[in-house]
């Protein structure tokens, strides 16, 4: 009986003791893994003057000012390019999670443009592992300058341009995040029959984020379109700035060789070069209003 | 006989220790920070605990990331900045409940306890001791509580910009409702 006795205590006692460690594990073995999706690759919807691959969530809309002065190099007499100003407003909203649409206006070549950005695969980790995130963007831009020449036939057709763009996107951690995104520009009406009105282009950006609320962010695109018979000399977009966060405001603070705000100008159509000099420096400003609760 | 009586203490040890311990998995946290200029608001109905009635024992497992809030914004700048989920992905707490004596689990009533425990939020764990109360009903078992926290006690830092618009104390409610029925 005594012998019993023991032995019971002997498998009583582990119980006891592992009982206050053993519930936490037991919550644990009992929960199953989930999905985690990463979020927050960038701050913003644009990395600097291009897509990034987040999207507004659903219910949200942004409110997006944009400037870009003039070239820096012009000089004390223009205030370093501060004089002149271009400017583009976006209103920008999320349907759901995975489907955005935008439209804006900007002051370069008087441009309406309107675009679409959905969601096709996000980087995850858990249940299911997916180690990149795929957005694909359609955007149209609306060129309403008057007619160079209005006694020629002029069709409204000629105004538009087409951009598709696919976006991959990694977060390798949480102050790295790597971005690349293979671009289609078609014009319909070109200035010369030097130009091409179907352009390629490879773009690449990232951002490294210095504190919580600060990030470095860059972009570069790379025509692949021989740019030395082109009707007028234009160079690869290269842009560079920082990514600062206050509440519902993100700004972006941006050194840029292109004026445009939209694919269409940016990529075809910088004619500024780093090298010589001309440089804008520039902002975004994102405001965002919650229209449902998420 | 000896043998039998062993074999029958045995098993009613382990039919105890497994009929006394309630899980849930959607149970209720959730925190409130008021100011002036902006009301908060998180609400997490994804959490996990188990109350073991023999002892008192009672842990809850929240995960950051299911908090959700009012402006897609705000559950970014929650996991991004604040309580920053992926190195971090859960808070929990291990503790006790000091007058298990006072709930009889049986007669159905609200009981008032205090539990005392390891809270851990943001990497940072911290003993605390709060009051609350178990709701004892047919079928059900409930146990809610309503306390403060500071978040710079657990290193969760707010910058100046943000001073006025999160509170220095921040509300919690916990609401976990256990099922009797075993686990669920």
């Amino acid at each position: 009986m005594k012998k019993q006795f023991i032995l019971i205590s002997f498998l009583t006692i582990p119980l006891l003791l592992n009982a206050q460690e053993n519930l936490l594990d037991m919550l644990d073995q009992d929960t199953k893994p989930e999905i985690e999706f990463t979020t927050a690759t960038f701050k913003s919807t644009r990395i600097m003057n291009g897509h990034s691959v987040e999207r507004m969530p659903g219910g949200q809309l942004d409110f997006r000012i944009s400037h870009r002065f003039g070239r820096i190099n012009s000089g004390a007499y223009e205030l370093f390019g501060l004089d002149q100003s271009n400017i583009r407003f976006g209103l920008e909203y999320g349907i759901n999670d995975w489907l955005m649409i935008g439209a804006g206006r900007g002051s370069y070549e008087k441009t309406f443009d309107g675009f679409a950005k959905f969601s096709v695969f996000r980087q995850s980790s858990g249940a299911r592992k997916m180690p990149v995130s795929v957005t694909f963007l359609s955007a149209v831009a609306l060129n309403s300058l008057k007619w160079a020449d209005p006694s020629r036939t002029n069709y409204f057709s000629s105004r538009l341009s087409y951009v598709a763009q696919i976006l991959v996107a990694r977060k390798f951690s949480q102050s790295f995040s790597f971005q690349l995104m293979p671009a289609y520009v078609h014009r319909n009406l070109v200035a010369t029959e030097l130009d091409p009105n179907d352009l390629f282009t490879i773009g690449a950006g990232g951002r490294i984020k210095l504190t919580r609320r600060i990030s470095f962010n860059a972009e570069y695109y790379y025509l692949a379109n021989p740019k030395k018979y082109l009707s007028q000399e234009v160079y690869d977009p290269l842009s560079v700035g920082f990514d600062i966060e206050t509440g519902g405001h993100v700004f972006q603070l941006i050194f840029t060789n292109s004026v445009a705000m939209i694919e269409k100008g940016f990529i075809g159509e910088t004619t500024g070069s780093w090298g010589l000099g001309d440089i804008h420096f520039g902002f975004n400003i994102s405001r965002v209003f919650s229209f449902k609760k998420h | 006989m000896k043998r039998l009586i062993f074999i029958i203490i045995i098993t009613g040890i382990f039919i105890q220790a497994s009929g006394q311990k309630y899980i849930t998995k959607n149970g209720y946290i959730g925190f409130f920070s008021h100011t002036p200029v902006e009301d908060i608001k998180g609400d997490n109905n994804q959490v996990a605990s188990i109350l073991d009635i023999s002892n008192g024992e009672i842990v809850f497992q929240v995960l950051i990331k299911s908090f959700k809030f009012e402006k897609a914004l705000m559950e970014e700048h929650f996991n991004e900045n604040y309580m920053e989920s992926e190195k971090y992905p859960k808070a929990t707490f291990t503790g006790k409940i000091l007058n298990p004596s006072a709930v009889s689990f049986s007669t159905p009533a609200i009981y008032e306890v205090e539990v005392e425990g390891d809270l851990s939020i943001h990497g940072v764990t911290k003993k605390v001791k709060e009051k609350g109360s178990i709701e004892i009903a047919k079928g059900s078992i409930s146990a809610n509580s309503r306390f403060s926290i500071v978040p710079e006690d657990y290193n969760i830092k707010i910058p100046n910009v943000v001073r006025n618009n999160i509170a220095k104390t921040i509300e919690i409610t916990v609401n976990i409702k256990y099922s009797t029925s075993g686990n669920q």
